[in-house]
Parts: C-alpha cells; sequence; structure tokens
C-alpha cells in the first residue's frame, strides 16, 4: 500500500465514524482523536476497521503511530 | 405513547412494525416512536394479540395516548379476531367484547384522560360498547359507509377496510378517508424521516417508491435535490395539532417562521429543551451531595494491556468497561444506591440497570441501560457498551433501555477533563462519575512515584441516603479497580 493508498483508507473510515465532522478539513499532523472529538470507543471502531481492510495487525503498542493522518498513513504504509 | 425517559412528554409514531391479529409476546418491538433525541423500537408490555392500531404513523402523541389495543392471551381464546357486526370495520376492538377492557400497549402510562385527548382526532365512539355479542369473522368488508364516501376512498386509493370508523355506530366518514389518506402518504421509514426532519423537508410532500408507496431515504434525496416544500414539523410537534395535515398546521400565523428553520437546529433545540427540563427538575427536587476520590489506575491499566496484547482488535477492553465493572459490582454491594425514590421513600432497584450517559454527534446527550450489568464480565460488558453506543448515535434503542436505569455513569474523562460531578437522573438516587485518567505524581510507601490516576465522583440524593453510604460506594469502586484480575 502507498502512502496516499493508506491516507485515503484512513479518511475514508474516519469519515464513517465521524460523519458530522470531515476529515479533509484536519491536517496531516493535527491530533485525530482531539480534532474529530473521537472517544475511546470511537478510536476503537477506527482501529478494527483499520486492521480488517489493511489486513494487518494493530497492536496497543501501535496506536500512537496512528495518532495523526501523516503518521498513520506512514505506518500502514511501512514494512 | 410510554414515557421513554423522564424528559419525555411527547412523541411521533414513526413505524407500525406489527398489524392487527399478530401475535405478540412480552418484549418484542413492536413500533418506532420519534422522541426529541432519538428513534426508539417501543416493546411491548404484554403478551397476546394485536387487535387495534389506534394511532397512524407520521402522528405526534403526548405521554399516555394509547397507541394500539392488544388482547392479552388466553383472552381471544374464544373469538379470536372477533369484530361486532356493524363494529368499525376489520380492524375492530375484539378486547371489549368480553366485558374486559382493552390492553393499552402504554401499559400503566395509559391515562385515561390523556387516551381521550388523542382521540380527539378520531373519536370511535364504537369502541367502549359493552356486551357479548355473536362475532362472525369479519375478513376486510367495510361496515357501513355512504356512497359519496366510498367514493371519496376510490380517489384517494384508500381501502375502507383499514379505516377506523367514527360515525354512528362505526360508521366510515368523509373526514375518516381523508384522515386515513393523509397518514397513509405520510407513512415514511425512519431514516427517510431523520434525514427529512435534518433537510427541512416535509416527507408528508414527498412522493415515496418504498412499498405501498412509503418514502424511503432515496426519495427525501430525490425531493431535496427538486427542491421540496419545507416541513411543518416544527408545529406538527403540538399536541394540539397532532394528526393535522401539516399544511394546515404550517399555516398558522407566527408559526411559519418556526417551521422554516433548518430540521436539524429544530431537532437539537428540542433535545435542549428536553434535558433542560429534566436537570432542571433533578436540581430543584434533589438535594444533591456528592464524594469524590482518586484511584490509581497502574493495576487495572496493566491487567487491560496484557488482556489486550492476545486478543484481536473486536474483542479489546477499554478502560471504561473496566469502570462500568467495578460500578455496577458496588452498586450491587451498596443497594441503597441503586433504584429510584418515589412517593417519598426509596424503592430498590431489583437489579443492577446501568445507565450511561453517551454523547450525541451534533450535541446533546442520551443515557440508555444496560441491563443486569452486575451479572457481566467486562468482555461482555465492552460489547453490550459498544451496541448501545453505536445504536444511541444511530437512533436504534429500545425502550426498555431508556427507562429501566437504576443508576447511571458518566464518562466524561474520555473527553479529556480531569473530573465530573453529575447532576441525578430523576427518579434515580446516585450519579457516578469517571474523569480522564492521567499520569500524576502519587505517594506509595514514603516515595514519589508517577501513576495514571483517575477521579471517581458520586452524586447522590440526600433524602435516599447519606454522605457515609455514598462514601462507602467509592470505597468498594477503589478496591475493585485494585484487583482487575477479580473484574
Amino acid at each position: 500500500m502507498t502512502p496516499e493508498q493508506a491516507y485515503q483508507m484512513i479518511t475514508d473510515i474516519l469519515r464513517e465514524i465521524a460523519p458530522d465532522a470531515d476529515p479533509g478539513t484536519i491536517g496531516g499532523d493535527a491530533d485525530i482523536r482531539d480534532a474529530l472529538e473521537l472517544d475511546s470507543l470511537d478510536f476503537l471502531n477506527f482501529v478494527e476497521e483499520l486492521s480488517q481492510r489493511s489486513g494487518r495487525r494493530i497492536d496497543e503498542d501501535d496506536y500512537p503511530q496512528l495518532a495523526t493522518l501523516a503518521s498513520g498513513a506512514k505506518f500502514l504504509a511501512g514494512p | 405513547m410510554p414515557v421513554l425517559g423522564a424528559d419525555m412528554d411527547e412523541g411521533t409514531l414513526v413505524e407500525w412494525l406489527v398489524k392487527p391479529g399478530d401475535q405478540i409476546h412480552k418484549g418484542d418491538v413492536i413500533a418506532v416512536v420519534d422522541t426529541a433525541k432519538s428513534a426508539i423500537e417501543v416493546e411491548s408490555f404484554h403478551t397476546g394479540t394485536v387487535a387495534e392500531l389506534i394511532t397512524p404513523v407520521g402522528e405526534t402523541v403526548p405521554v399516555g395516548t394509547v397507541l394500539a389495543t392488544i388482547t392479552e392471551a388466553g383472552e381471544e381464546a374464544g373469538e379470536p379476531g372477533a369484530v361486532k357486526p356493524g363494529g368499525p370495520a376489520a380492524v375492530g376492538p375484539p378486547a371489549a367484547e368480553g366485558g374486559r377492557p382493552a390492553v393499552a400497549v402504554a401499559g400503566e402510562l395509559a391515562a385515561p384522560a390523556a387516551g381521550e385527548a388523542a382521540a380527539v382526532e378520531a373519536p370511535a365512539p364504537a369502541r367502549a360498547r359493552p356486551g357479548r355479542r355473536p362475532a362472525p369473522q369479519v375478513t376486510g368488508l367495510p361496515a357501513h359507509s355512504t356512497p359519496l364516501v366510498r367514493h371519496e376512498a376510490e380517489q384517494l386509493g384508500v381501502d375502507l377496510a383499514t379505516v377506523r370508523g367514527s360515525g354512528r355506530g362505526g360508521t366510515i366518514t368523509r373526514a375518516d378517508v381523508e384522515h386515513a389518506a393523509a397518514s397513509r402518504r405520510r407513512r415514511v421509514t425512519p431514516l427517510a424521516r431523520r434525514l427529512a426532519d435534518e433537510l427541512g423537508v416535509d416527507p408528508g410532500a414527498v412522493t415515496g417508491t418504498g412499498p405501498d408507496g412509503a418514502v424511503r431515504a432515496a426519495d427525501v434525496r430525490r425531493a431535496v435535490a427538486a427542491g421540496a416544500p419545507a416541513a411543518g414539523r416544527a408545529t406538527a410537534r403540538q399536541p394540539g395539532d397532532a394528526g393535522r395535515p401539516p399544511a394546515a398546521a404550517g399555516a398558522q400565523a407566527g408559526q411559519a417562521a418556526q417551521a422554516a428553520q433548518p430540521g436539524r437546529s429544530r431537532r437539537a433545540e428540542s433535545m435542549r429543551q428536553a434535558i433542560a427540563r429534566l436537570m432542571a427538575r433533578s436540581k430543584r427536587e434533589i438535594p444533591h451531595y456528592y464524594v469524590s476520590n482518586t484511584e490509581d489506575m497502574s493495576a487495572a491499566l496493566a491487567w487491560l494491556r496484557g488482556r489486550n496484547r492476545s486478543v484481536e482488535v473486536s474483542r479489546r477492553l477499554v478502560p471504561a468497561a473496566l469502570l462500568l465493572r467495578a460500578t455496577a459490582l458496588a452498586a450491587r454491594q451498596v443497594p441503597e444506591l441503586n433504584g429510584y425514590w418515589t412517593e417519598d421513600h426509596f424503592v430498590p432497584g431489583t437489579a443492577v440497570h446501568l445507565g450511561v450517559a453517551i454523547s450525541l454527534r451534533g450535541g446533546g446527550l442520551i443515557t440508555p441501560a444496560i441491563h443486569h450489568a452486575d451479572g457481566l464480565d467486562p468482555g461482555e460488558l465492552m460489547a453490550k457498551l459498544r451496541d448501545l453506543v453505536n445504536r444511541a448515535r444511530a437512533g436504534r434503542l429500545r425502550s426498555s433501555e431508556l427507562t429501566d436505569a437504576t443508576i447511571t455513569v458518566t464518562n466524561l474523562g474520555d473527553q479529556g477533563v480531569e473530573s465530573v460531578t453529575g447532576v441525578i437522573y430523576p427518579p434515580q438516587v446516585a450519579l457516578v462519575g469517571f474523569g480522564k485518567i492521567a499520569e500524576r505524581p502519587w505517594a506509595v510507601g514514603g516515595l514519589l512515584g508517577v501513576r495514571p490516576v483517575v477521579v471517581t465522583t458520586l452524586a447522590a440524593d440526600h433524602r435516599a441516603t447519606d454522605g457515609y453510604t455514598g462514601g462507602r460506594f467509592l470505597t468498594v469502586v477503589a478496591d475493585l479497580l485494585q484487583r482487575p484480575e477479580e473484574l
């Protein structure tokens, strides 16, 4: 997966989880949870969906890398 | 129309999920009702056979209004689906046959006065007729109607067999037919109704393409694109206007401006008003007292990390699951805080039904209950919590979830505040608040360390308990959180 595809996947999922907020308007380095006002359950839904669509195992220790759009895309596109 | 939460005074029937003749059991979902807060699936209080659907789809009625009548199990055995000759068409009131009153869906909450208020639109004098008579099966044959009415029905495409007569002896009048046509026109799916509300469209003016001409979400979107008229819903919500066609209600002077507001802000406003009424009542009637504690969460979080490492994402727990579990167990151990204050005394809850404050996107909050929360392990609680939050935000809660809570938890910590001191939901007597889990300097055994801690608070009704009991409750919560493996 390219970083662009990963970025797209993340924003698509966020749009489903928080339909009222537009992830397209938050910066790549903004904290996703703060910017979109996600609670811990929203974030869990986000991780679950991300794990399913990317086919990648995401541990709790990986959560910090999903904090922003930029770091999340890098994480998903990485090895 | 049942009371779906203490802050509700009216509701709009958006969908019937049963029809006359259907067998239903206590707890079955029989209708969908829209309140200021959410669309709610209404469960039956009784087991039996649906006799008559009284409130038509699309109508807004006050709490206590009879929505439908149910013949209780056993009662109809002799005369299944029986209807008096000359009675009001096929959907007559069999429950009145045996001289026993029909069971109202609204159950204990259906005050006679309120029921009469709702019947104003289409009174059914035959309904209360006493005495037993021979009861032939009537299958769709209209009872009484004049040629003029039959013509009108044909014009409007109304099946007279489905119309309840309001005239003498159950005769179907022209008004009945028009009423039936109007309510049928307003058959709208819940999603379409919500969408129409948000987009400020009158769903009654939208052409439906679903089964029986039901208006679906796609129809609403199409109508918006074509420039549909604005909804008259703000006015239709007035109890006195229930059932009046939107055009007529909207034409009333002074209310037109209100109707022109976007649907979204109207819903937000009506939810705000509902919360305002309930919270004002709480602070007016309940002498609150408050106690608080700060708990070391390192043991609980370490246990969670270890558990989550070995399971897939869908089965992972968030700290809130442990906090809810500890609260549910504490409520069982300190039953004085689990229940209701009614008529100047405390009535303990028969079980621990844990209300959970859930903030809704777009503002407002709702506090549905997790039933028998003290009997669920953290994994089960977590699953229930996720399900509840998803359904609350999608507008698909059940009526029992909104009325049964015996104690409520607010977990504002997720939004980043250090502590929250709550306002009790009447008639409950306690509200537990959890703040954010944050790392703080912490003294243990004469040494200073950094630990994740959480501020736990309890707001309780001083009429029901004293501060001592509240303190005992928080101590139990604290002890439980130090032994997460036993939770």
